[in-house]
């Protein structure tokens, strides 16, 4: 079975977190990074399913050269090889431009099975994988909490609201976006860390970008919450005028007596 | 894998204190590979997920739980990472030893069983044991399944450890060892397998073994410490134990090569050990700060907390540049060889700098720990916060692998011993500096240039302050040097200092040099402050011993001399804390 696994670099959760300049997205000088966490959940179900049925696990990432530490890392957990889409943009385009750019890099791979985080921890639109899926003409089951690979059909358990699940069954190739939390992810182990060092980075530019970088959509102004709440004391330490005022308030401007 | 680059040459141990070193002499934390960044990150997610939310079980003496953390670790290559592949382990480098023994060093509790495993348990085998000891004990250690202990102390015998009492005899048939006495204060003492056993042949020859835990081997009750009470430490009872003559360690006799030569790797990896504690502590201790508010403002806002948070971070980021060069030393001096017996020799030449290590790493984190207690205030006298138990754990470190005062005597002694059998070109050099010293037109009074080149000229002047300490003390006491432990322990500290000083300078010139001016700007604020503050030290160090040595007009162009050497323009260190602090607090955590 081979199966590829995406992975997103993303700002470290711990980071204090600056808005740009341009106001368009977080401050990046300074910022340290890390795996997005439901990708390391992917990761670790692709490499319990290559353990349990053989295989391949081929982990790839979209960014600058700064993602490498992501492929090194899996790499270091267990996964075969790697393809690098490299790209100083690459971390900053909508879904529809990320998945037409990753279709492009993975199609060639034939594999059985895509795995991708649920969504990433940054921009949180959790749309790439499912796009994805359609470009590369596969079905897809998203919010999968648990994998049965062993059968001519893939069985996945998706998470529903309010503690329901759905067993679902699907055709093969598939991809799935996985969930976070659904398992305990292995360390890197020295070996592993060792071993990385001899195995496969295969870079790849993307070819054309679309119209647009491919974008349909574009970041105009971040912000952050601003407070709108206001707080006014009534009556000047007199309660009785305090309660006429309220009252006055709650008939006037609230309008709710 | 070895970061240390291919140009970096051998450097005599010693040595840094008669020669001039630059940038790319030593090897720095910025210098580690992409793997060692790995090895750090998977060790601190084992520690940090694994490890430290146990340690409440631990401190109940749950030693199963002791021992499936050992395997854990070991299953993840910790503890084998410096043994050999052909012994079960992976045959990493010095660095990648020391990286991990860092990241443990963020639970003090599981960081001391760890180093009796993978440490003075496991290394003595390594280094010392025959072919059939090594392949029966080092991969069971490696992978945990056996957990390991060292004994060399006993009630009456600590820092003068070669005056132990336990003995051991040759069986009739010769095939075996029959060991008693009684041991004190040995770590994993409580569930250990197998110990690394000092004891004296024919009642004078004090030599090492390995033996297994039988019957006949009992341990005491576990000690009441004041910290590290999440790990085992009790007595040590052999009566007739019996150990075959293949667990001998080298040779009958040699068992103090072992033991020291031990101890000099335990020391720097019990420096690296402090390293980790200290940025586990700042880090807490800036967050605690920016979150704790009172007069309406968080507490990193006030001056008198800043200037702590910087010293601790200062002291964190110079004792750091020092565990590293000194590993890099030994890196460079091992790597082309895989006899253990080579290794050793190598790591014995930097026996000073390991002493060195020691003593600052395990004080600079002291005073870390102590400064998050205040930082914390009441809530840091509380054991429900992580202050209280950070200040008892890192006591410890003050005491055990040779006490400071044990070790501040050998870095002078150590010094003094290779100038004497010739190793060390000391003597010309502190000859060639006395006739500077009368002769002050020699001193050259250019304009310093370049980045910290006043540091470094401040930092080359202490090193001539302390070859003038040792110099004089030389002259006056000669054979009876090592009685005057006053002098000794005066001149380590100058020494010390100067080590640091110029392992710090040369960090952040190499910094300087790889990242650019913008990156490594808040490096020289602390190597500036700390370069000041450790000149006054300097020559208060100074004026003691000489005082104490000379009179009359000798003591007056001596302190002459000092004054020229520890000459320098006060900076204004208030305003370079607060700005080394104000990178922390605005980043909510440890930046260095
Ligand atoms: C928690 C813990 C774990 C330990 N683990 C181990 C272990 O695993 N294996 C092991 O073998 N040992 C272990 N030790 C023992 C430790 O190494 C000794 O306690 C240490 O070497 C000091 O010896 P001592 O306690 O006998 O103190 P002493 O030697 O009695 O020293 C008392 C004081 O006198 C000073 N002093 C002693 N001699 C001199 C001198 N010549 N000149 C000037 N000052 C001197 C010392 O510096 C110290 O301040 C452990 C100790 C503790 C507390």
């Amino acid at each position: 079975m081979k199966i590829i696994v995406l992975m997103k670099q993303v700002a470290n959760k711990d980071a204090i977190l600056r808005i740009n300049k341009a106001a368009t997205w977080i401050e990046e000088a300074d910022l340290t990074y890390e795996v997005n966490e439901s990708d390391g959940y992917a990761l670790e179900e692709a490499l319990r399913l290559k353990e349990k049925l053989g295989g391949e696990v081929i982990v790839c990432s979209m960014g600058p050269t700064r993602v490498k530490s992501v492929i090194k890392d899996a790499l270091a957990r267990g996964a075969d090889r790697a393809i690098h889409v490299v790209g100083d943009e690459l971390a900053h385009i909508g879904p529809f431009a990320a998945a037409t750019i990753l279709a492009e890099a993975i199609k060639g791979e034939q594999s059985d099975l895509v795995l991708t985080g649920l969504q990433s921890d940054d921009y949180g639109f959790a749309q790439t994988g499912v796009i994805l899926a359609e470009l590369l003409g596969m079905p897809h089951a998203t919010i999968v909490i648990e994998v049965d690979a062993s059968g001519e059909q893939l069985r996945v358990k998706r998470e529903l609201e309010n503690g329901w699940y759905q067993w679902y069954t699907m055709p093969r190739p598939a991809l799935l976006t996985i969930q976070s939390g659904i398992s305990q992810i292995r360390y890197a182990t020295l070996k592993g860390i060792m071993a990385a060092k001899k195995k496969e980075i295969r870079e790849v530019t993307p070819a054309s970008a679309a119209p647009n970088g491919g974008s349909h959509q574009r970041v105009t102004k971040i912000y952050f919450p601003e407070k709108t709440k206001q707080t006014q004391f009534l009556g000047n330490g007199d309660a009785k005028a305090g309660a006429v005022q309220l009252a006055e308030k709650l008939r006037s401007e609230a309008r709710i007596i | 894998m070895s970061a240390v680059a291919e140009e970096q040459k051998i450097v005599t141990g010693g040595s840094f204190l008669i020669e001039e070193s630059t940038p790319k002499d030593v090897f720095t934390p910025e210098d580690f590979t992409e793997e060692h960044h790995m090895i750090a990150d998977t060790t601190r997610q084992f520690i940090d997920a694994e490890v430290r939310p146990r340690i409440p079980e631990l401190e109940k003496h749950d030693w199963n739980l002791a021992r499936e953390l050992v395997r854990k670790g070991a299953e993840l290559g910790l503890i084998g990472a410096n043994v050999p592949e052909e012994y079960g382990g992976l045959g990493l480098d010095q660095t990648s030893s020391a990286i991990i023994a860092e990241m443990i060093g963020r639970t003090a509790s599981f960081a001391t069983t760890f180093g009796a495993q993978g440490g003075i348990g496991l290394l003595p085998i390594l280094y010392f044991g025959t072919e059939e000891a090594k392949k029966k004990y080092l991969p069971k250690i490696s992978s945990g399944e056996m957990i390991a202990a060292y004994a060399l102390t006993e009630a009456g015998s600590g820092s003068d450890a070669l005056a132990a009492k336990a003995t051991a005899r040759l069986s009739a048939d010769g095939t075996h060892y029959i060991l008693n006495g009684e041991k004190m204060w040995i770590t994993n003492g409580g569930f250990a397998d197998v110990f690394v056993v000092f004891a004296k042949v024919d009642g004078d020859k004090f030599s090492g073994f390995i033996v297994e835990r039988q019957e006949g081997l009992t341990n005491g009750a576990e000690e009441h410490k004041m910290g590290i009470k999440g790990s085992s430490t009790t007595a040590l009872v052999l009566s007739d134990v019996k150990t075959p003559v293949e667990n001998l360690l080298g040779e009958v006799g040699k068992g103090a090569k072992i033991a020291f030569n031990i101890l000099n790797i335990g020391r720097f990896k019990l420096g690296a050990m402090c390293n980790g504690g200290m940025k586990l502590a700042l880090h807490d201790s800036v967050r605690y700060a920016n979150e704790r508010h009172q007069f309406g403002k968080p507490i990193s806002s006030f001056g008198a907390i800043k200037a702590k948070l910087a010293e601790m971070a200062i002291k964190t980021w110079v004792g750091e540049a020092m565990v590293y060069r000194t590993i890099g030393m030994i890196e460079t001096a091992t790597r082309d060889t895989s006899d253990p017996q080579a290794k050793l020799r190598a790591i014995e030449e930097y026996a000073a700098e390991c002493s060195i290590v020691k003593v600052a790493l395990s004080e600079y984190c002291n005073f870390v720990v102590d400064e998050m207690v205040q930082i914390y205030g009441g809530y840091g006298y509380s054991a429900d916060y992580p202050a209280e138990k950070a200040y008892r754990d890192a006591r410890i470190n003050r005491i055990f692998e040779g006490t400071s005062e044990i070790n501040r005597m050998l870095v002078p002694g150590m010094l003094m011993k290779r100038a004497m059998s010739g190793k060390l070109a000391l003597l010309p050099a502190a000859q060639k500096l006395m006739d500077e010293v009368l002769s002050p037109s020699m001193l050259s009074l250019d304009e310093d240039e370049g980045v910290l080149a006043n540091e470094m000229r401040l930092a080359q002047n202490a090193k001539k302050v302390a070859l003038m300490v040792l110099g004089t003390a030389a002259q006056k006491y000669m054979m009876e040097l090592s009685d005057q432990q006053e002098i000794l322990m005066g001149a380590a500290d100058i020494i010390t200092d100067a080590y640091a000083m110029e392992s710090a300078i040369l960090r952040a010139q190499k910094l300087h040099a790889t990242k650019g001016e913008q990156a490594a700007t808040r490096y020289l604020d602390i190597v500036q402050v700390f370069s000041n503050d450790a000149v006054e030290r300097i020559e208060a160090n100074a004026k003691n011993t000489l005082a104490a040595m000379s009179e009359g007009d000798e003591l007056r162009t001596q302190l002459a001399a000092l004054r020229r050497f520890t000459k320098n323009t006060p900076m204004n260190t208030v305003a370079a804390r607060q700005r080394i602090a104000d990178v922390m607090i605005k980043s909510n955590k440890y930046t260095y």
